[in-house]
């Protein structure tokens, strides 16, 4: 939790002035629903630690060994994972309030939840299907390493998406994050660079295929 | 029809992992309510086979049959049919006690009416009745333990597993796990199947024994045959001279390697 507020906090003031002056408005309103998302982003990915631990030597063995199939242990596991990230991306929602956040509408609220859920449902379900293809933690820590940081940072989060390198553009344009922040910022402050309904498409068939892709390789891990 | 009282079958189980027979063709009977014990050194097969006959793990050849279920396609039942305390504890250690057997007990469908009376009921039997709304991550090893054993039993299992059940516990406390198990067996006729590597275990506690090294069944029956059958007059010395008496040099294990990094963690 700490570190988005950082990012958000830190940024928002000391670039505030500076993206003032650049003509495009209030930092903070910018930043922000990246800034929840990341948080959520975090939650989720790390859920998927659980499983590397969890099935030597926690309650996933007990799970496997009852009669209930794979899939529903690992929807339940997913879920559940994406329920405690929602939570944690309301405590930040929460605190972006108190740094001077203002989302356009209470109306906005029911689809910020959607988009989020569904990006936390995707993020789940990444840190689900990598950790079911690795066995020890290590291996973990390094991929998360190298995996989170760009997927928050080339998401749009911290810069709008005009004139930008051809480079950095391309991979923001295949980074499912990115969907979900252009959605939360539509609907948090109106602005959206892709569209609400690319967006929400995206973000919908992304997410179902990697729940797919993540029970998959659940169902195949070998204790 | 010879009526069959093995309530579990093994025929020619094999797990290859890479290029390694973990388990090389083993085959065994164990008769209901009978204590049966899979002795053997450490990495010689033990915890592979009961991972497949557990239905954690899918054989690579050879058929597993439990309560007389198949266990390649007829999963479900056969899991109704035991309990497991593994190795490793498989607790979730947030939870209460209470919350643990009740989970379980949802797992696997306990009719509601019945859920709370089999759950004091086997808590009690277990003597942890007092500290059912204590969260498990403050239980000793032992607590943890009989905490699974009683979990294990929550469904009226016709067998109960157990993976180096007494590993890492006291003298006292090993005595007190074993008389719960042998009291059910006694007044259920359960079926105990367990692995070991302490031979007094084996040899106090199991009515037949089956040796295993290097994935293979080295000879199986009770404690007299096998002491008959390699001129010995203990199993430790049956033991030793059916599996040689060499120390074997083990690499760790990636799992001995998290097995570490946890006990730094939990203490």
């Amino acid at each position: 939790m700490g570190q988005p507020l950082l990012f958000l906090v830190a940024f928002g003031f000391g670039f505030g002035s500076i993206y003032q002056k650049a003509g495009e408005g209030n930092y903070i309103q910018f930043l922000a629903p990246g800034i929840i998302l990341m948080s959520v982003l975090m939650t989720a990915m790390f859920s998927g630690i659980d499983i590397i631990w969890d099935r030597q030597f926690g309650f996933l063995k007990e799970t496997l060994v009852a009669p209930v199939s794979r899939l529903e242990i690992i929807l339940g596991k997913t879920l559940g994972g994406a329920t405690v990230a929602m939570f944690q991306g309301i405590i930040v929602f929460l605190l972006t309030l108190i740094v001077g956040f203002r989302p356009q509408s209470l109306a906005s609220i029911f689809p910020a939840f959607i988009i989020t859920f569904l990006v936390a449902v995707f993020f789940a379900s990444l840190g689900t299907a990598i950790a079911s293809t690795l066995d020890d933690m290590q291996g973990f820590q390094l991929i998360m390493n190298f995996l989170i940081m760009p997927f928050i940072f080339l998401s749009g989060t911290f810069f709008p998406l005009s004139n930008l390198p051809k480079a950095i553009e391309f991979i923001i344009k295949i980074n499912p994050l990115a969907y979900g922040v252009d959605g939360l910022r539509g609907v948090l402050i109106g602005a959206s660079s892709f569209g609400m309904v690319t967006d929400m498409l995206v973000l919908s068939v992304v997410t179902l295929a990697f729940l797919g892709i993540g029970s998959y390789l659940f169902s195949k891990i070998q204790i | 029809m010879k009526k069959n009282d093995n309530t579990i079958t093994v025929r020619n189980l094999t797990k290859k992992f890479k290029e390694i027979n973990a388990v090389d063709d083993i085959s065994f009977d164990v008769k209901r309510g009978e204590i049966f014990a899979f002795l053997g050194p450490n990495g010689a097969g033990k915890s592979t086979t009961i991972k497949m006959l557990t239905t954690l793990l899918e054989p690579t050849k050879g058929e597993i049959i439990i309560n007389g279920f198949n266990s390649k396609n007829d999963k479900d039942s056969v899991r109704h049919s035991f309990g497991i305390v593994f190795q490793d504890p498989s607790l979730d250690d947030d939870l209460t006690a209470l919350e643990n057997m009740q989970f379980h007990a949802v797992l696997y469908n306990i009719p509601k009416k019945i859920r709370e009376s089999r759950i004091e009921e086997l808590m009690k039997f277990v003597e942890l009745w007092e500290r059912k709304n204590d969260l498990v991550k403050t239980f000793s090893g032992g607590m943890k333990r009989r905490l699974e054993i009683a979990r294990g039993l929550l469904h009226h299992p016709k067998i109960l597993f157990l993976d180096e059940p007494t590993l890492g516990l006291d003298p006292q406390t090993r005595k007190h796990t074993w008389d719960y198990i042998l009291n059910i067996n006694r007044k259920e006729n359960m079926t105990v199947f367990f692995t070991t590597h302490y031979m007094e275990e084996a040899e106090k506690i199991a009515q037949r024994v089956a040796v295993i090294d290097h994935g293979k069944i080295v000879a199986q029956g009770t404690n007299g045959e096998l002491q008959k059958s390699t001129n010995t007059n203990s199993l430790e010395e049956a033991f030793l001279s059916l599996t040689g008496n060499e120390i074997r040099d083990e690499e760790i294990s990636k799992l001995d390697l998290m097995r570490q990094r946890r006990m730094i963690h939990h203490h």
